[in-house]
């Protein structure tokens, strides 16, 4: 592993002088967020393999490139997990998965990835070799430099390690369905929200809302016989719940362009008329196809939230909301800090670095 | 700036401030700054140039930009309860103090968000969404006075935090304006942002990036119900253990606590909790949430502790008795304070499954530093708040004091730890964030503030020491021939 570290200083060195732009690259699975990064593509999975889990301590620490896959495995042999419930695409990388920052349908209680990233050791745009946070649960020593790295799409630094809380497994799941319409489910899953249930997931989708108990026992019984609704199988209710962290589910199907909306879980239904599928609790929307002429930026923002155009076709230019000035201001120093020459996945996340 | 110049007023800053504040809300008679001169880490005191009291954000902004014009440095306050000396204003500079910002904005109940000013109480955004059945899980020990301007900038813990998250995974958004006097926004009531997440900076930033002039933290439904078991251990290793144990099954229990046999002795006689005095350490193990997923997960709890072998388990009856196994945990500092003339409270983190190792390295130290210790821990999270018991008006305790802390810190990180869970480096660790980091990070810290804070006019000298105040700090140690770590860099 040292010659493979060895080998990034030196390509980050190298980039640097030439000043040239880098691509880091995991598995390459998440190259249709964002805008293209220009360079050379540097691969992470040589630099791969965990480093250390305890359970007793919860915590995992592993090299940027190892397989989520692989983590994923290690953990449910002793009946943990990664709360944020990424996605176990094959190729992803922990990295990667990182970099992306994105978090599947246990967000709302359990958390987003930032919530779970205790540690980090990267590389800055000098290759000069950091570490910041730790693998214990509380730490405030210097800012958190960690948790800036969830969702930085790999332009402030190449990830060499992460360490990250796991979480044990739900002793119990179970998986109700019931007929609503988004506007009534919108209300429910609010309603619901405020109340002390064992409620991990939740998806409304054409007409049918999906809800996920997961607990103590005796909790998730109390609860499924208080919310009624219709049982799924375990089978049917596992892959169910694979298909939308993994965007198999028939919603994803065939689509051309993909909104992601981030908006308060009791924001009105946007485009009610369009095809959308609504996660966390009704704080993620999923819209397909929706008319070109409407402006999704603006309407989410009016709804207190963002849009992000998550799956885009090849003529669209704009994939993100713009930030407000000095806000923008701050995230490009913030990118000159870690790396002033902008050399780590140059525009990807910012046309002008 | 030559400092007789800015003394003297002549920069125009006093003026600048009264064109924007009300009379009474410009503090500069000596008398009137008295009460600002330090926050609860009372060994360091300095008394501002000047105390602000601004009620508005244009307020903030405008004295922010009058000090970034006249490069005048500038001191956030909450209600000063911070352990480290975050708090402590600049002898030049502007002590902008938040008290006056105590309005909960608008609780949304369906949303179950919070919109509140900074200068609220910790303890009084709970008590507003009471009667919607819902509450805010941080509980730092601190809750009835701290405000929670002051637990995002020190990203405060508590007793819950194990279960529920620290402050940065209870925050929604922060409004906030820079030195410059800009407003900007982090987070947003949505659960995702786009951006670098500044939020995350922001928390633990200990008023060194931005001043804070709203905070939208996320309530939780009230828990149903709630149940406590108390169990004694004959031995602090075993206590250790057991609390891995409880992990490792599976359990994430609300809080789980842990007190040394000198911890409990000192507040058995404060408040009469009814802790087994012969124990030789108690863990005080909570759950939370439904009649049903509290009595299965009490059932559990109960039957690893016996495994483990305690010596005597009791589980709270009624909500009497749960408050009363955790009125002498809360009123430990309180209690120090009554057996001992002053007290120092270290604030360290370890993995877990070194408590154990860690007490026992403690008791080596007592010796060795000769001055007692109490040992109180949020044992779940390998927190712990050892207090070293010690006389302030003995110049030699207190400097025996002070070294004593220094080398529970330098313990914490050689353990694989860090020199602060909840607390803040402020100006108290300093020394200790050169052992806990290499010249590369230091540096990267300075930059980030320099991101938000160019000049360095925010808090100056606190939470980042300077490379070359490390110099020092290693040539110290060297003096006294006790380098510790010398696996790690020095400079
Ligand atoms: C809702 C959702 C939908 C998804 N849809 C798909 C899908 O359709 N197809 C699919 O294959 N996966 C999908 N994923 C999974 C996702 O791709 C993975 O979770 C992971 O983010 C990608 O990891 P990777 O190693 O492939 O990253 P890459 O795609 O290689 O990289 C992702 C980003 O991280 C950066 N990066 C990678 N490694 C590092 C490093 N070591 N240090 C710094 N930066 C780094 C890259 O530069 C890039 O900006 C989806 C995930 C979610 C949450
Ligand atoms: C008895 C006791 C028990 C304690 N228990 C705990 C505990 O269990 N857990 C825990 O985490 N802490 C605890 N503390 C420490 C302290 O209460 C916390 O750090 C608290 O968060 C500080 O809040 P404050 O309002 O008093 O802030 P202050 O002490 O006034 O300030 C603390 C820091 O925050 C900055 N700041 C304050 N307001 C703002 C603002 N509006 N904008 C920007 N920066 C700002 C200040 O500049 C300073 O750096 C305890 C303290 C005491 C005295």
């Amino acid at each position: 592993m040292q010659a493979v570290l060895a080998g990034f200083k030196e390509r980050i060195r190298a980039a640097r002088v030439a000043g040239l732009p880098l691509e880091l690259r995991g598995g390459g699975s998440k190259r249709f967020l964002g805008r293209a990064a220009q360079g050379e593509i540097l691969d992470t999975r040589d630099y791969s393999g965990v480093i250390s889990y305890e359970p007793t301590e919860l915590v995992i620490t592993a090299r940027a490139g190892t397989p989520l896959a692989e983590i994923q495995a290690l953990l449910a042999r002793k009946r943990q997990m990664l709360a944020f419930e990424p996605p176990a695409f094959g190729l992803a990388t922990v990295g990667g998965t990182v970099a992306a920052g994105l978090s599947g349908p246990r967000r709302p209680q359990a958390g987003a990835l930032r919530d779970h990233l205790l540690g980090v050791k990267l590389l800055d745009g000098r290759g000069d070799e950091l570490r910041f946070g730790g693998q214990v649960m509380k730490n405030v020593a210097g800012y958190d430099v960690s948790r800036l790295m969830a969702g930085a799409m790999g332009t402030l630094g190449l990830l060499l390690e992460v360490s990250l809380k796991v979480l044990p497994m739900p002793a119990e799941q179970r998986t109700l369905r019931f007929s609503m319409s988004q506007s009534e489910a919108l209300v429910a899953l609010n309603r619901w929200a405020g109340q002390a249930l064992p409620i991990t997931a939740s998806c409304w989708s054409g007409g049918v809302l999906h809800l996920r108990l997961e607990g103590a026992r005796a909790a998730v019984q109390a609860a499924r016989a208080r919310l009624g609704g219709e049982e799924l199988g375990e089978a049917a209710a596992i892959s169910f719940w694979r298909d939308v962290v993994e965007q198999h589910h028939g919603f994803f199907a065939g689509v051309r362009r993909l909104w992601r909306i981030s908006v308060p879980s009791t924001a009105a239904p946007m485009c009610a008329d369009q095809p959308s599928l609504i996660e966390w609790g009704g704080a993620l929307r999923w819209l397909r196809d929706p008319p070109p002429e409407t402006d999704l930026f603006a309407e989410a923002a009016r709804l207190g939230g963002s849009a992000r155009l998550f799956r885009r076709t090849p003529e669209d230019e704009v994939f993100d909301p713009p930030l407000t000035p000095s806000v923008a201001q701050i995230q490009e120093r913030l990118k000159r800090a870690f790396d002033p020459d902008g050399i780590f996945n140059r525009g990807r996340l910012c046309a002008a670095w | 700036m030559p400092s007789s110049k800015l003394a003297s007023g002549g920069d125009g800053l006093i003026e600048a401030l009264r064109a924007v504040l009300p009379e009474d809300s410009v503090l500069v008679e000596t008398e009137a700054l008295r009460p600002y001169e330090c926050d609860g880490l009372a060994t360091f005191r300095q008394l501002p140039r000047v105390v602000v009291l601004p009620e508005t954000e244009e307020q903030v902004a405008a004295i922010l930009a009058s000090c970034h014009a006249r490069g005048v440095p500038v001191v956030a306050r909450g209600a000063g309860t911070s352990l480290s000396g975050g708090a402590m204003p600049h002898a030049q500079g502007v002590l902008l103090a938040m008290a006056k910002f105590r309005q909960i904005v608008r609780i949304d109940p369906l949303a179950r968000i919070a919109v509140v000013q900074p200068g609220v109480r910790n303890k009084a955004i709970s008590e507003a969404a009471n009667p919607y059945g819902l509450y805010y899980a941080p509980d730092p020990s601190s809750q009835i006075a701290c405000t929670i301007g002051g637990n995002v900038a020190e990203n405060a813990g508590g007793v819950h935090c194990l279960k529920y998250g620290l402050t940065v995974h209870n925050v929604l958004r922060v409004r906030a304006v820079t030195i410059t006097g800009e407003i900007v926004e982090f987070g947003s009531h949505a659960l995702d942002t786009p951006g670098f997440d500044g939020l995350a900076l922001l928390n633990g930033s200990e008023g060194m990036l931005a001043v804070i002039t709203e905070v939208s933290v996320r309530l939780l439904p009230l828990p149903q119900t709630a149940r406590c078991v108390l169990a004694a251990f004959d031995d602090v290793v075993r206590a250790g253990e057991a609390v891995a144990a409880i992990i490792a099954a599976g359990i994430i229990p609300a809080g789980l606590e842990m007190m040394d046999q000198a911890a409990t002795r000192a507040v058995e006689a404060f408040v009469k909790a009814g802790y087994p005095l012969a124990a030789a350490a108690i863990l005080l193990v909570e759950s939370d949430g439904t009649a049903e997923e509290v009595e299965e997960e009490i059932g559990r709890i109960t039957d690893l502790l016996q495994a483990q072998g305690a010596s005597e388990i009791r589980v709270s009856r009624d909500e009497a008795e749960r408050l009363r196994f955790w009125a002498g945990r809360k009123a430990a500092f309180p209690a120090a304070g009554r057996i001992s003339p002053d007290y120092y409270c270290m604030d360290g983190t370890i993995p877990r499954k070194r408590l154990g190792e860690m007490l026992q390295a403690i008791a080596a130290m007592e010796q060795r530093h000769r001055l007692r210790c109490i040992n109180v821990f949020h044992a779940g999270d390998g927190n712990l708040h050892p207090l070293i018991l010690f006389d302030a008006a003995s110049a030699d305790e207190q400097e025996r004091a002070e070294a004593f802390g220094a080398e529970i810190l330098e313990h914490s990180v050689a353990l694989g730890g860090t020199i602060t869970g909840e607390h803040g480096v402020g100006v108290e660790k300093l020394g200790q964030m050169c052992v806990q980091f290499g010249e590369a990070e230091l540096e990267m810290f300075h930059r980030v503030k320099a991101a938000f804070d160019p000049v360095g006019l925010l808090n100056p000298g606190k939470a980042v020491p300077t490379l070359q105040r490390c110099a020092e700090y290693g040539h110290l140690h060297v003096h006294h021939g006790q380098l510790p770590h010398p696996e790690l860099e020095r400079f």
